[in-house]
């Protein structure tokens, strides 16, 4: 029989669940670490090295906040629907879908004046990976199909679209034979701001856009009701499916805006790699920071760190890049897991008689 | 050993927090016994039987099956020691056949011996008189057929004790009677059956022994020979308690609602109003007594317009109100507010805090896109003053807050939008008497202002002492209207359990 049960706690108050998470993150850290021994290295020295390697100098911290900028945007986009408990794991497709929207407009209008043609692609990305987050949306209002398994799919279905492009009806014929969509026009290119495309301000905007939206306006509240019960925001009047709707095509829209500023200030054209696991980085980095759109540009640029030092581990050490997923897959599952006990406390069972009742 | 009881629980107590759920529970079945647990909602049978199928641990106490001390940490310990829960909510696979999901989670070798199983679940079905077929697949069976494969799977892993909670629910009366057949089998198998219900005439009709438990305690065990049903009702719903609580006089004006016939079938199609006819007044206090699920929810949803309904009339200040949204039925000025037994249900959001509770309902009257939560903050701080709700601060998560705060901001933001009805259903659930009180207070203040209340409540002395009439509910019908003055809770008693006395013409009858 266990001697131990677990009771929830009757309050949570700020402190108590800061200092879990803190140790949470403590915990992953020194598991990472016992990895990190096993493979005959010195754990302290290689997280030194990642934190040279993502921060030590501009160029680097250049090439941590490029990697930054989609992960705060899509993070944005999907916990908007996470907030609404509509599980959009189709980042991935949707980054994908407003890419393809953008380079349609790049490689059709490639010698427009620069403001509008990125104006213009800017709309297309954020309709493209709108429309696309839409039609799971559709499907959950219209028939309460199980929007996880959807979007999902629907990333498949995008990723094999931009597959086919890339192999087919868009291959660029001067790439002599070799499977690539043409380059963008340089005035199909976001210009650059501080060294730094200007993806940044972007997405820093975003951010302001994103946490007012959720905090200050009527829509932004519907959400957050809709979120926390059906049953209470019918007895509101708030209209359910209007409500996903237009939540959802913020959430995909967003994606897609990342998709375009991928396309065309990163890979200057549209490719298979476009999302390259964005999508999903970006559930982790929304958790996280549950769902708070400051918290989310903080973990993102923590994540952004955390794969340009395991990029540069990888060569000062001979480390595969994997080790770092592992440091971030470590994290995740710590901070989660410590979820449980933010609302559980752990109790040792003395005798049964004890008297209890009272908390 | 068959003179020891069953199943013994002693002195049985369980709080989730403050809320004390079971205190000084004494549950005694012996075998070949069908011992009816009969108690209103809220009374604690269900966290009793999850203490004894093992879901729950009890605070204090101890338990006793076949004559030997157990404590259980999980449910299998329970199945282990011969008890067998059978839920109101069938937990079936319904993909699965009904031999798959008897079969299922038993330990066994890799490879089943279909054959032995086939011939053991045979065997138990011949012995108990289930009939079914084992190569149905559940999701093709009827409630009846799928309650036979949960009896068959609690005996199959060799339950000697039964619990059905609440088992006729959804039963036609013919599914009931065939239970009850299988029930009495059973018995004369030598198991011991507890049978959880509300439903006095089936406890009539079946048990030997009834224990029935009010707010959380023990009212008293009866052999069912020696007790009635009004006796019964009675321990149910206890003694009077004086609560100095005074029907307010006032001048009854026109009608505010009507409900005409009304009609509405659940999700699954089953008819749960049947042709309602209620009517509540100007500054009338209309109690709405009954067991909790006879379609008091379905009626104030239905009002409010969450509830589509099947046929007949709503009508609200003459207008009938049908097929309008819920947005405009709560801009006419009706006010609903449930308290579900979570305290929180639909009316509050628990992860936000009071301003933000607050301006649920008319936040979509500011202008603009942008929320202006001044005005709102206003208002929540009188709130807090006029009701004296305790809490840290305004901007504090409503979750951490006691029930009966919680509540309070609940009424609170109903009764400051000015409504002219008020529905209120169980607005002093789990409350203390002062808090009560202050609850009670409030209706009738709005009561002199002529406002026409809907009240729902459990508490019949209450109910009692605050409407100016009373309408009975029993299984989505009304049973009886009647004057709270020259009537008496045994009556109301029977009219709750769907004896339908010669309601006294003229009493108020409309």
């Amino acid at each position: 029989m266990a001697l131990f049960r677990f009771v929830k706690r009757s309050e949570v108050n700020g402190k108590t669940s800061t200092k879990i998470r803190v140790i949470a993150i403590l915990l992953a850290l020194i598991a990472s670490g016992i990895f990190i021994l096993l493979l005959k290295e010195n754990p302290i020295s290689v997280y030194g090295s990642m934190i040279k390697g993502s921060f030590g100098d501009p160029y680097k911290v250049k090439q941590t906040m490029i990697k930054a900028i989609p992960l705060v945007i899509t993070s944005l986009g999907i916990s908007i629907a996470f907030k609404m408990q509509f599980w959009n794991i189709g980042g991935e497709g949707q980054i994908i879908m407003g890419a393809f929207c953008a380079s349609g407009i790049a490689l059709k209008f490639p010698s427009m004046p620069k403001p509008l043609l990125l104006i213009l692609m800017v709309i297309g990305g954020i309709i493209g990976g709108g429309l696309w987050s839409l039609i799971p949306a559709f499907f959950k209002a219209k028939w309460k199909t199980n929007e996880t398994i959807v979007t999902l799919m629907m990333n498949y279905i995008a990723l094999k679209w931009v597959t086919y492009l890339q192999y087919g009806p868009w291959k660029d014929p001067k790439a002599m034979g070799f499977p690539k969509i043409a380059n963008f026009s340089d005035n199909a290119v976001l210009p650059k701001l501080f060294g730094i495309h200007i993806g940044w301000v972007i997405a820093l905007a975003m951010v302001v856009i994103v946490y007012i939206f959720m905090n200050k306006t009527k829509k932004g509240y519907e959400v957050s009701v809709l979120g926390e019960s059906e049953n209470t925001a019918r007895y509101a009047g708030i209209n359910i499916n209007k409500t996903i709707i237009i939540a959802l095509f913020i959430s995909g829209g967003l994606c897609g805006l990342t998709g375009m500023i991928q396309a065309s200030a990163v890979s200057n054209t549209l490719s298979t790699e476009i999302a390259g696991g964005v999508g999903y980085t970006a559930i982790i980095v929304s958790w996280l920071s549950f769902l708070s759109a400051p918290a989310i540009l903080l973990v993102s640029i923590l994540f952004a760190a955390l794969l340009q030092g395991g990029a540069f581990i990888q060569i000062v050490y001979g480390i595969p890049n994997a080790a770092a997923l592992i440091i971030q897959a470590m994290i995740l599952f710590f901070v989660l897991g410590s979820e449980f006990f933010v609302r559980y406390k752990l109790v040792i069972k003395k005798e049964l008689t004890v008297e209890g009742g009272q908390e | 050993m068959s003179n020891l009881p069953y199943v013994q629980m002693k002195g049985i107590r369980k709080s989730f927090g403050k809320v004390i759920a079971n205190n000084n529970v004494n549950l005694e079945v012996n075998c070949g016994e069908i011992h009816a647990l009969l108690g209103e909602n809220g009374a604690g049978k269900s966290t009793l039987m999850n203490m004894l199928s093992g879901v729950y641990t009890p605070d204090g106490g101890s338990i006793f099956i076949h004559g030997k001390e157990v404590k259980f940490s999980s449910p299998k310990d329970a199945i282990k020691a011969g008890i067998g829960m059978i839920y109101q909510h069938f937990k079936l696979v319904e993909a699965m056949t009904a031999k798959e999901n008897i079969v299922l989670g038993q330990k066994s070798g890799f490879f089943t011996n279909d054959n032995r199983v086939q011939s053991k679940i045979k065997e138990i079905s011949e012995k108990y008189g289930l009939d079914v077929d084992l190569n149905k697949k559940v999701q093709d069976m009827s409630v009846g057929e799928k309650q036979i494969v949960e009896i068959l799977k609690v005996l199959y892993r060799g339950a000697d004790i039964l619990v059905l909670d609440e088992p006729t629910t959804v039963f036609t009366p013919q599914e009931t009677e065939k239970l009850f057949v299988i029930m009495n089998k059973m018995k004369e198998q030598g198991c011991a059956i507890i049978f959880i219900t509300h439903k006095m005439d089936e406890v009539m009709a079946v048990s030997d022994r009834i224990t029935v438990l009010r707010k959380g305690e023990t009212a008293a065990t009866v052999k069912k020979e020696s007790t009635s049903p009004k006796q019964l009702a009675d321990l149910m719903v206890g003694r009077v308690v004086d609560l100095k609580i005074n029907r307010v006089e006032a001048k009854y004006g026109e009608a505010i609602l009507q409900v005409k016939d009304l009609k509405v079938r659940d999700k699954e199609g089953a008819a749960v109003l049947k042709g309602i006819d209620i009517q509540v007044r100007e500054g009338e206090i209309l109690g709405l007594a009954g067991i909790a699920n006879s379609g008091q929810k379905e009626l104030c949803e239905a009002v409010v317009g969450i509830q589509s309904i099947q046929s007949g009339e709503i009508v609200f200040e003459g207008q009938s109100i049908v097929g309008k949204s819920t947005r405009q039925i709560i801009d006419k000025g009706i006010s609903m507010s449930f308290i579900p037994e979570d305290r929180l249900g639909m009316g509050l959001v628990a992860n936000m805090d009071m301003v933000d509770n607050i301006m649920l309902k008319d936040y979509h009257h500011q202008k603009g896109l942008i929320l202006n939560r001044k005005p709102v903050i206003e208002k929540a701080n009188r709130i807090k003053k006029e009701l004296n709700v305790q809490t840290p601060d305004i901007h504090h998560q409503i979750r951490d807050l006691s029930g009966g705060n919680i509540q309070k901001i609940l009424l609170g933001r109903e009764l400051d939008s000015n409504p002219r009805l008020l529905i209120m259903a169980y607005p002093t659930r789990g409350l203390d008497i002062n808090t009560c009180c202050t609850i009670y207070d409030l209706m009738n203040e709005q009561k002199k202002k002529g406002v026409g209340i809907l009240f729902i409540a459990e508490d019949l002395d209450v109910l009692m002492q605050l409407s100016d009439k009373i309408a009975v509910m029993c299984n989505g019908e009304i049973t009886g209207i009647v004057n709270p003055q020259n009537t008496t809770k045994e009556e109301l008693g029977l009219l709750m359990v769907g004896q339908k006395i010669e309601a006294k013409e003229g009493d108020g009858i409309v």
